[in-house]
């Protein structure tokens, strides 16, 4: 596959480190009443979609980017990638 | 050797070859296929279950029966396609998969027991006595299947991996593919043109179709020596492009050098990566046939390879040159195979064609609405049998070539799980609608396949991908082409009450497909999983469309209904060897060598994998004959004087950034944040779900600077983790990082002289107790200017130090320290001796870290801070987490000269031994010497109530069981009295 | 129709006119006892073991293409009990022993051949864990055995020993484990399940469920719609999606595993051999081929196909431990969607919506487990107890602690 990074271009998906649903960027607030609960959800839970998903790609073998990738899961096609530290608000949502 | 007329063979250049034993003649340009075929061999292999006598059945990629293996020792290449096996002077090839001669193999007494072998036969039978299938039937099942056999030895040829990049990939170099290399080539787009053959043209040289008025390799040479004249195109033979992945990117295979003798030094094959914006899939058609009465015998073949071995290779399908060659067919195909036939002189018997209104195109005898219901030849075809208006007449015939229709390789542009789509006109299945993108198929892939059609669809295929690249491409001059389009009449199979085969290497037969329909094994998958169909080193490539439109038939359901089974990579066999690409052996994977690797070497040391790193393990001595003592010797070394270990492995990372010690504070179970400045604090990392992650030190050597250390396994993982905490949880603090792990080399300094010792390098700094404590840290120079850091940090208990310079004075500063400490004993040691000391102190390591485990269990509980937040802290505390008891203990055996071993269960003393009564493991173990003793660490349940308690520890898998003392994890000096001195 | 040698001989001189159906083609009822969707290893192994253990016979197996057509269809068949966790080892044990009876249970060859496993450790802290994991085995009374390297090399003398990045350092071995007939094992449940009165259903697609007060009392399907007094799912790669047809989202990703199969070759391999400093398993079939894997390709995946980097990443692995194999060629490669867990363990548990019970989350391992996962299963669904082997399989086990993570990298499905 082919990644296009959003400052270095089409990128070889070799050169990066998957870990999943772009959800995990909204980390529950450890402060809240079900703080636990709402950790596993977070944690454990996914919408594991059949079609287009939200994840965290890290170019570890390039500029240690984290991108957010939209991508169909049942295509591999892929819709765009962002830079996940210029995404706007995260944490509990 | 008989030779017809013509041909693109190179009469010039003789090759001289063996099978079986016997040699032969051939010429540069022929195929083994081809090679035999001149030299009157038809039989040159044995089918995979009846062990029925078989010839040569295509000319190309797709045969099922012409396997043979070539080569001898440890180059030996089982399974390989005749047809598609270039000859080169020297080749050695043999028949496989037969006992005793192939003319006399005693295995085809499985022909005469082929009603018991029936589709399925295996699941039903051999289930009685039950311990006789590993021990009897299995063994003699497995002993006749297999095809070829291995060398058992190692490959010895060299392999290579490679990467390309293209505007456009064409592939398949035939008429469509050549016009479409062309037209891309000539409007400048960086064109790959790769063939699995090594001649370009295709079918263009096995058809007699005149371009512009001569030969059609004329106008392929032509066309070759422009594309090979323009600097934007790149000329690929002997290249099979083998799956379509994903974004453009296709697998590929490059003959290199199996067409020359073996060699040791050139490259064998390549494995090519190719990304290309957009492809033309030119992959052509394979000609299917149509089963009848005994059709598998050698000397029956497509009609479409006997016009390729008589017109490209001048090699008479017969073994002798007065036999009569027959034809059977259900359209004009096989009518172009008997007048290509009689233009070369070979004599033609006649035409069987299914059709009533059969055409005459010649001076032939056409057998209107006739078909072939029988044959006779055990080794090789002498007779046939033609069914005409209700009779029967056996005739004389040497070769039967078979014309069923042709079937568009789809195979490449089905990878993606799109599903082919059948046309009633052209009575074949047509490339799926929903390929893969940017993919263009051409010519007769795209059922295009009559000349003139395929040229010119070649030229406006490449117009059309590249007019989506922003290129237009004009046109180019086509040949003019004489041909006709052929015309056929759907007929899939002769009815009989025989045996009538449908995939040639498996031996299934259309009876066994009306087997599987009558037991309900009807969906395609069922009839392929229960018969075996297509499952053979051809898959199916000649079989599988005729038998689902027999299945078809039987159900009365149409062929699109029927369906396909689904097209999987790789088109065609790759051997293993090249797609592991050479990195095997030692270069499996590359070798991470520390700054003071060379000089470890010098002292002898002996080196262990760690990871992909290589640590000196130990520093035997003269005179030290086992492992343990050299060892021991290091471990007393630290203890009583100073020892040095090379500890770079670990990971560091360097934190910066005004808002440095608040991540860290987040990424840490422990606190950081309030770390002073010139000091070094011991952290716990936890994964969110509560379990410990890693540990380390760190370390704070200005307010915003902090360096970071890992485990040595972990140290990617933790830095990918906190990139991104930093980026993906908590982008607003200003925080950078980086891995340093490569960039210092760090030399643990330990033992009690070790403060006397680096006294002696650093400049003029203060290493007092009282100036620089246990747990302080400092930027500092040494050796006179030498930028370096120093922590005084200890994984041995002692008064240790690690000490970090550049890498790339690591080996220099060894070398000083060595030196300068002799007179204090000073003393290398390796991995084993650290790891002695570190369990005699009772710190944790990656047996304890296993990602199993969590602070509580190490006994560093109190770690997780209930103050504040951080990654894991909320779902460490909950209930499975908080309610395991199993604590970090130390273990002595009453036999103190007794190892117990690490992996090792722990169990109440007298208590059953099961997985309910379990009570814990031995993670560590190792001979103390300070002690006199084995020591282990262990996770036990209870741990820490359990002090002065004697357990078992059981190791059933050796026959082992211990008792052993529960005692304090810290072997040596638990008040840390040591390492504050 | 017993199967037998005798009725194989006497239809063989009869001219193979006797055989019948495998199973029968029913038009689904409009109500059943007991549905279960997908008719893949575990949910045909379910429906037998309802029928034939727990007496239950009023069931239909909803499959959506064809049966068997679930990951039982495209693996490299190796079973085995060689885990090292309580919640797991003693349920992959029984599992074992169903193995070990099953063609006689079933009058179905299904070729389970206990041709052993060989778990190779390359460094001295491997062999520690293959100790403390074979030693668990022997606790839930499985057999193992710790090989040294000259033992190894008597045993599998074409393995690199001698040019090795990662040398061979020991082996932990298992000789009641091997591998079956992954169609043949789909297909003997089928007609056991079938022969028993199970309605087996092809081309029948679950489109939703009908839920009621928080109890399913049915599904709707491409065929219609069709009441349940239980509905189980068992449909592992599509369980999510499934899943959510029910309101629900599940500890599961869906990843992509590729699996390969050589040309035929004449017998080479003896059993099954795992490499443990890269991602390649292998074995042998009867019918010659090698069978083997490697690591999914690790991005979420329901396309069935995966890439090229692990093509070559596994072949590289091949290569490095029996550099032998070079001269065969891949002869097929395939993807299969796994249910890959929060913790690489599977769940066999009811679920918040009374009368809906979930199989689901097998990684890739779920092949080995077919038969006592259809049994733990039919046992949930005809007592609503958990069979004693599969206490640990809760769903809720994630939120409250408890995981199974054998491989301890925690959430990370890619990883297990």
């Amino acid at each position: 596959m082919l990644i296009p990074h959003p400052l270095l271009g089409l990128r070889d998906s070799q050169e990066f480190t998957y870990l999943g649903d772009a959800s995990l960027m909204n980390r529950p607030d450890p402060a809240g009443p079900s703080a636990e609960a709402e950790f596993c959800d977070y944690v454990f839970l996914r919408d594991n979609p059949a079609g287009v998903h939200r994840e965290l790609w890290f170019h570890e073998q390039g500029d240690r980017s984290w991108l957010v990738v939209t991508r169909n899961t049942l295509t591999h096609e892929i819709l765009g990638a962002e830079l996940a530290r210029n995404l706007p608000a995260r944490g509990a949502e | 050797m008989t030779r017809l007329i013509g041909g693109l063979i190179d009469r010039t250049a003789p090759l001289s070859f063996s099978f079986n034993g016997k040699t032969y003649q051939g010429f540069k340009g022929d195929t083994l296929a081809s090679a035999l075929l001149a030299n009157g061999v038809q039989l040159v292999g044995r089918s995979f279950k009846y062990h029925r006598p078989r010839g040569i059945f295509t000319s190309g990629s797709e045969e099922p029966n012409a396997l043979v293996t070539l080569h001898s020792g440890a180059r030996t290449e089982p399974n390989t396609r005749a047809t598609v096996t270039e000859l080169f002077d020297g080749l050695e090839a043999s028949s496989q998969n037969h006992i005793g001669p192939l003319e006399r193999d005693l295995l085809a007494i499985n022909d005469r027991l082929a009603p018991l072998f029936a589709a399925g036969f295996y699941y039903k039978t051999f289930m009685w006595p039950r311990a006789f299938w590993e021990k009897l039937y299995e063994p003699a099942i497995r002993k006749a299947a297999g095809l070829g056999a291995l060398s058992t030895l190692p490959d010895p040829d060299t392999y290579d991996k490679g990467f390309l990049h293209c505007d456009l990939l064409v592939i398949g170099g035939g008429a469509a593919g050549l016009t479409a290399a062309l037209t891309a080539g000539r409007a400048g787009a960086s064109v790959i043109l790769a063939d699995e053959d090594f001649r370009f043209g295709g079918r263009l040289l096995a058809e007699s179709d005149l371009l512009d008025d001569s030969w059609p390799s004329e106008w392929v040479d032509r066309t070759c020596a422009e594309l090979a004249s323009l600097p934007n195109v790149r000329l690929m033979p002997r290249t099979t492009v083998f799956g379509t992945y994903d974004h453009g990117i296709f697998g590929a295979v490059e003959r290199v050098s199996d067409h020359l003798p073996p060699s040791d030094e050139a490259v064998r094959q390549t494995l090519w990566r190719i990304t290309a914006k957009r492809s033309v899939l030119a992959a052509g058609a394979i000609e299917r046939h149509i089963p009848f009465q005994d059709n598998d015998r050698p000397g029956i073949m497509l009609a479409g390879a006997m016009r390729t071995y008589v017109n490209r290779w001048a090699s008479a399908p017969t073994r002798n040159a007065d036999d009569q060659v027959a034809i059977f067919t259900n359209g004009d195909g096989g009518h172009r195979t008997a007048l290509d036939l009689l233009g070369k002189g070979v004599p033609v018997l006649g035409v069987i064609d299914t059709r009533p209104d059969a055409p005459v195109f010649g001076k032939y005898k056409v057998f209107a609405g006739a078909t072939v219901t029988g044959t006779k030849g055990r080794l090789g075809l002498q007779a046939i049998q033609i069914r005409q208006n209700g009779q029967s007449t056996w005739l004389e015939a040497g070769a039967l070539g078979v014309a069923g229709g042709w079937n568009p390789n789809v195979h490449l542009a089905s990878h993606h799980r799109g599903r082919p789509v059948w046309d009633e006109d052209r009575l074949a299945f047509l490339p799926p609608k929903d390929g893969p993108k940017g993919m263009f198929p051409a010519g007769a892939a795209a059922g295009n396949g009559a000349t003139s059609v395929a040229l010119a669809d070649g030229m406006r295929t490449a117009q059309q991908a590249l007019a989506e690249l922003g290129t237009t491409a004009g046109n180019i001059p086509l040949p003019r082409v004489t041909d006709t389009p052929d015309t056929q009449a759907a007929y899939w199979h002769v009815p009989t009450t025989k045996r009538a085969w449908v995939d040639f290497q498996n031996d299934v037969t259309v009876k066994d497909i009306a087997l599987a329909h009558k037991e309900n094994m009807r969906p395609v998958e069922h009839l392929k999983r229960w018969t075996t169909l297509g499952m053979a080193t051809d898959q199916g490539k000649t079989a599988n469309i005729s038998a689902l439109a027999v299945m078809a038939e039987l159900t009365g359901a149409t062929i699109p209904e029927t369906g396909t089974t689904i097209f999987r990579p790789p088109y065609t066999g790759v051997s293993l060897s090249v797609l592991g690409g050479g990195n095997t052996g030692r270069h499996f994977r590359p070798y991470r060598l520390t700054p003071t690797h060379a000089w470890a070497k010098v002292q002898g040391a002996a080196f262990t994998e760690v990871g992909p790193w290589m640590r000196a393990q130990y520093f035997p001595r003269d005179g030290e004959t086992h492992w343990r003592q050299t060892v021991d010797r290091e471990v007393l070394s630290v203890r009583k004087d100073v020892g040095l270990c090379d500890v770079t492995t670990l990971g560091k990372i360097d934190v910066q950034g005004p808002d440095a010690a608040e991540f860290l504070n987040r990424v840490y179970a422990n606190t950081m944040a309030t770390l002073k400045v010139g000091m070094v604090r011991y952290g716990l990392m936890l994964r969110e779900d509560g379990h410990l992650f890693d540990d380390g030190t760190c370390a704070r050597l200005a307010d915003d600077h902090f360096v970071v250390t890992t485990t040595t396994a972990n140290a990617g993982a933790v830095y990918r983790h906190m990139e991104f905490a930093h980026q993906c949880l908590w982008p607003d603090l200003d925080v950078q990082m980086i891995s340093t792990t490569d960039a210092w080399a760090q030399i643990a300094v330990a033992g009690p002289k070790s403060r006397q010792l680096l006294q002696r390098i650093v400049d003029g700094f203060d290493l007092s107790n009282e100036a620089f404590p246990f747990m302080a840290c400092a930027a500092l120079t040494v050796c006179g200017g030498l930028r370096a850091r120093l922590f005084r940090i200890s994984f041995s208990g002692e008064l240790a130090y690690e000490i970090a310079v550049p890498a790339r004075y690591g080996h220099a500063l060894m070398e000083r320290l060595m030196t300068l400490g002799k007179d204090l004993g000073v003393t290398p040691y390796g991995s084993e001796a650290l790891a002695v000391l570190r369990i005699e102190k009772g710190h944790a390591a990656g047996a304890e870290l296993n990602g199993q485990t969590t602070a509580q269990m190490l006994g560093l509980g109190k770690m997780v801070s209930a103050k504040k937040d951080s990654i894991g802290a909320v779902m460490s505390r909950r209930e499975g987490l908080a309610q395991d008891g199993r604590r970090l203990v130390g273990l002595l055996p009453l036999e103190p000269q007794s190892q117990i071993p690490a992996g090792s269960h722990l169990f109440t003393q007298g208590a059953a031994q099961t997985m309910q009564s379990d009570q814990g493991w031995v993670t560590s173990s190792c001979y103390s010497p300070h002690l006199g003793s084995y020591i282990a660490l262990g996770y036990l349940e209870n741990g820490h109530d359990r002090i002065g308690e004697v357990i078992t520890a059981a190791n059933p898998l050796e026959g082992q069981s211990f008792a052993a003392k529960v005692v304090s994890a810290h072997f040596i000096d638990p008040e840390g009295g040591r390492l504050r001195d | 129709m017993k199967f037998s040698g005798i009725k194989v001989l006497k239809e063989a001189l009869t001219g193979h006119k006797g055989w019948k159906p495998l199973w029968r083609t029913p038009d689904p009822k409009p109500a059943y006892d007991i549905i279960i969707v997908g008719g893949g290893g575990h949910g045909l192994a379910t429906a037998y073991h309802l029928a034939a253990t727990f007496g239950i016979t009023n069931i239909a197996v909803l499959e959506k293409g064809w049966l068997g057509s679930g990951n039982i269809g495209r693996n490299t068949t190796i079973i085995r009990s060689n885990y090292l966790l309580p919640g797991n080892q003693p349920f992959y044990e029984f599992s074992m022993k169903l193995w070990e009876s099953q063609e006689q249970d079933l009058n179905f060859n299904s070729m389970v051949s206990q041709r052993s496993i060989i778990n190779l450790a390359h460094s001295d802290a491997q062999r520690d864990a293959y100790r403390r994991r074979g030693n668990a085995m022997h606790l839930s009374g499985a057999d193992a055995e710790l090989l040294s390297r000259e033992q190894l090399r008597e045993m599998v003398p074409f393995l690199n020993f001698d040019n090795a990045r990662f040398p061979i350092k020991a082996g932990l071995l298992q000789r009641r484990a091997g591998t079956a007939r992954h169609d043949g094992v789909a297909w003997g449940y089928a007609r056991a399940a079938d022969m028993r009165g199970v309605d087996l259903i092809q081309n029948c697609e679950v489109t939703g469920f009908d839920i009621t007060d928080g109890r399913v009392t049915g599904v709707q399907t491409t065929r219609g719609a069709i009441k349940a007094g239980k509905v189980g799912v068992a449909v592992a790669g599509s369980s999510s999606r499934v899943m959510a047809m029910a309101g629900m989202r599940l500890p599961i990703e869906s990843h992509v595993l590729q699996a390969f199969v050589s040309e035929g070759l004449k017998p080479l391999i003896p059993g099954v051999i795992t490499f443990g400093a890269g991602h390649f398993y292998v074995s042998q079939s009867d019918k010659g081929g090698l069978v083997f894997g490697g690591d999914i390709d690790g991005y979420n995946s329901y396309a069935q196909r995966g890439n090229l980097p692990v093509v070559e990443d596994v072949a590289e692995g091949g290569m490095a431990l029996m550099p032998m194999i070079g001269r065969a060629r891949l002869l097929r490669s395939w993807g299969g969607i796994m249910d890959m867990s929060m913790d690489g363990s599977p769940i066999i548990d009811r679920t918040p919506l009374d009368g809906l019970y979930l199989n689901a989350g097998w990684c890739y391992g779920g092949f080995k487990a077919t038969p006592a996962s259809g049994y733990c299963f039919a046992h949930l669904l005809a007592t609503d107890t958990p069979h004693e082997t599969a206490t640990a399989y809760r769903l809720d086990r994630f939120h409250r602690g408890y995981v199974i993570d054998e491989k301890g990298v925690g959430a990370q499905p890619n990883l297990h």
